[in-house]
């Protein structure tokens, strides 16, 4: 079997462990569209905008990804990581590519259904109203996007223990939100903040979904950014799992 | 004779603490090995470097002539979690045929749920598994891949005596149809019960290597009971006897019971019930390890 259908085999099983247990789903989809509602929809000057109420519903469509990368992956590889289970699966003859991306299709696949609450949450209570197109697009590259959160996830909880993941992970994602411009708009950053901001694959991915949604075009920066990204943290994922030698106690 | 392991002078250090210390060992094909030694002598690491989860400090693995970090290498390799640990939301019969996807040519699904007797087990939820059927679907999931070379470690550890023989047999056959089979254990039984050749390992180096009889016999320590000579006498005709006695019977456990049951009769003690047997694996591993210190 290669490598991509091992990959597949290793996503169908994890989402059926999540599957299992779902209070985890249900915990991953309802957190992003009820953080929606609770400080996007109060706002009725970004609600009755179409374009304004399209970029924070994009916005929040990335968040979504992104929180479900981090916690997850991270949270739940770091735990796992301590079970005798994932040292036995790293016995079997498969490349790092089959459990990296399974874990990545499983996550994007509960992403993807994390989405569905908050468009419909945008598309009946604000005036976003996105072309058919432009929200086919930006769907389907708000996944493609999500990849380098995913990978971040999986770098640490790779090498974080399970309670440090925990911190680590609130931290990395205030920052990545934050300073990916999806809790401010980048427009009232300041001008070295938006330059640091640029570099953040979150930012990236933010200006790809926002724009293809609103149907403008998508600066180059952000393109070959997140490209970059994608093949950095890719790399990183494969070496540390690699090298990885299970928990350590000294 | 194709070797399927070979480790060459292997080390491994963790901080100050030396796991293994110039281990040279080969596994050849077919062949059934028991790696004996206290907890903390190195087998568990031993294993772990041979199966890839860890690199070793200074020497040489290999598994069928290739670097075990190479997943390819892998692929006729069969290992099982040492501490039960299989995902509780999956059932058995999912497990099984999730780890059989990483195999080119696995075994066919229901010999091995025949072998090991998991018919029962294969709707239930893992995590609603004793812990006797647990130990039983993990050392399943190593044959699963039909390997050449299984490393089992501890593989009966914490089950009852009929899960444990019934394991035994299901392990005994799949070696007698050709795979070559290493046993960790301190659990002394076990290797008596599945191994041909003892590695005796201690403080990260290989103590004894021979067959499961000379590796007793080069302790050469008998047990003799007898009923009727009091302990005082036999110290007195052999004098290096260590000698305990309960309730009238006499139990000496002596280098050579042919000269102290010669002397008893040449003497005309009146024992009687003498019983002579050869000396347990545990008898001669601890005499083993204490001759190391």
């Amino acid at each position: 079997m290669s490598t991509a259908q091992l990959a597949l085999t290793h996503a169908r099983y994890n989402l059926i462990e999540t599957a299992r247990v779902p209070i985890a789903v249900i915990g991953s989809m309802v957190f992003p569209t009820l953080a929606f509602c609770l400080f996007v929809l109060p706002q009725s000057y970004v609600t009755q905008d179409p374009a304004m109420a399209t970029a924070s519903v994009a916005s929040m469509v990335v968040f979504a990804f992104m929180a479900s990368g981090l916690f997850s992956i991270g949270i739940d590889l770091a735990e796992q990581r301590a079970k005798p289970w994932v040292p036995f699966l790293r016995t079997l003859p498969a490349q790092p590519g089959a459990r990296i991306g399974g874990m990545l299709l499983a996550t994007l696949a509960i992403g993807t259904l994390a989405m569905v609450p908050l468009l419909i949450v945008g598309a009946l209570f604000t005036a976003a109203a996105p072309a058919v197109t432009d929200l086919v697009a930006a769907m389907g590259l708000a996944i493609l996007t999500a990849v380098p959160s995913m990978l971040i996830g999986f770098v640490i909880g790779t090498v974080s223990g399970p309670k440090a993941a925990i911190a680590v992970t609130q931290v990395a994602m205030f920052l990545l939100a934050f300073g990916g411009g999806l809790f401010l708009p980048p427009q009232m950053f300041a001008d070295w903040l938006n330059t640091a901001s640029s570099f953040l694959p979150v930012r990236q991915a933010r200006e790809i979904v926002v724009n293809t949604a609103l149907g403008e075009a998508i600066p180059p920066w952000a393109i070959l950014g997140i490209l970059a990204w994608t093949v950095l943290l890719g790399a990183l994922a494969a070496w540390l799992y690699r090298r990885d030698e299970g928990r350590r106690f000294r | 004779m194709t070797t399927l392991l070979s480790a060459r002078d292997l080390t491994k250090v963790f901080g100050d603490v030396t796991a293994l210390d110039s281990v040279t060992l080969d596994i050849d094909a077919g062949e059934c090995v028991g790696l004996l030694g206290p907890n903390g002598a190195g087998k568990t690491t031993l294993l772990s470097l041979a199966q890839g989860l860890r690199r070793p400090t200074t020497g040489s693995v290999q598994i069928f002539g290739g670097d075990p970090l190479d997943a390819a290498n892998r692929q006729r390799l069969g290992s099982t979690p040492q501490t039960t640990g299989l995902p509780e939301a999956l059932r058995v019969g999912e497990v099984l045929e999730f780890v059989a996807a990483h195999y080119d040519e696995p075994s066919p699904r229901d010999q091995i749920i025949d072998e090991f007797g998991l018919e029962p087990l294969l709707r239930k939820q893992c995590g609603a598994l004793s812990g006797g059927q647990q130990r039983r679907v993990a050392v399943a999931l190593a044959f699963i891949g039909n390997p050449e070379l299984v490393l089992l470690d501890e593989p009966t550890t914490g089950l009852d005596v009929d899960a444990r023989r019934a394991l035994w047999d299901a392990v005994r056959a799949r070696h007698a149809a050709g795979c070559a089979v290493v046993v960790t254990s301190h659990h002394l039984e076990e290797i008596e019960q599945l191994a041909q050749r003892v590695v005796v390992i201690d403080q990260g180096a290989v103590r004894a290597d021979g067959t499961l009889s000379s590796i007793v016999a080069s302790v050469a320590r008998r047990r003799v009971t007898l009923s009727g000579v009091p302990a005082q006498r036999i110290a007195e005709l052999d004098p290096t006897a260590a000698v305990t006695e309960d309730g009238g019977t006499v139990e000496a456990v002596v280098a050579d019971a042919d000269s102290l049951v010669r002397s008893l009769v040449q003497a005309g003690e009146p024992f009687s019930q003498l019983t002579v047997r050869g000396a347990t694996l545990e008898e001669a591993f601890l005499a083993l390890t204490k001759e190391a210190v």
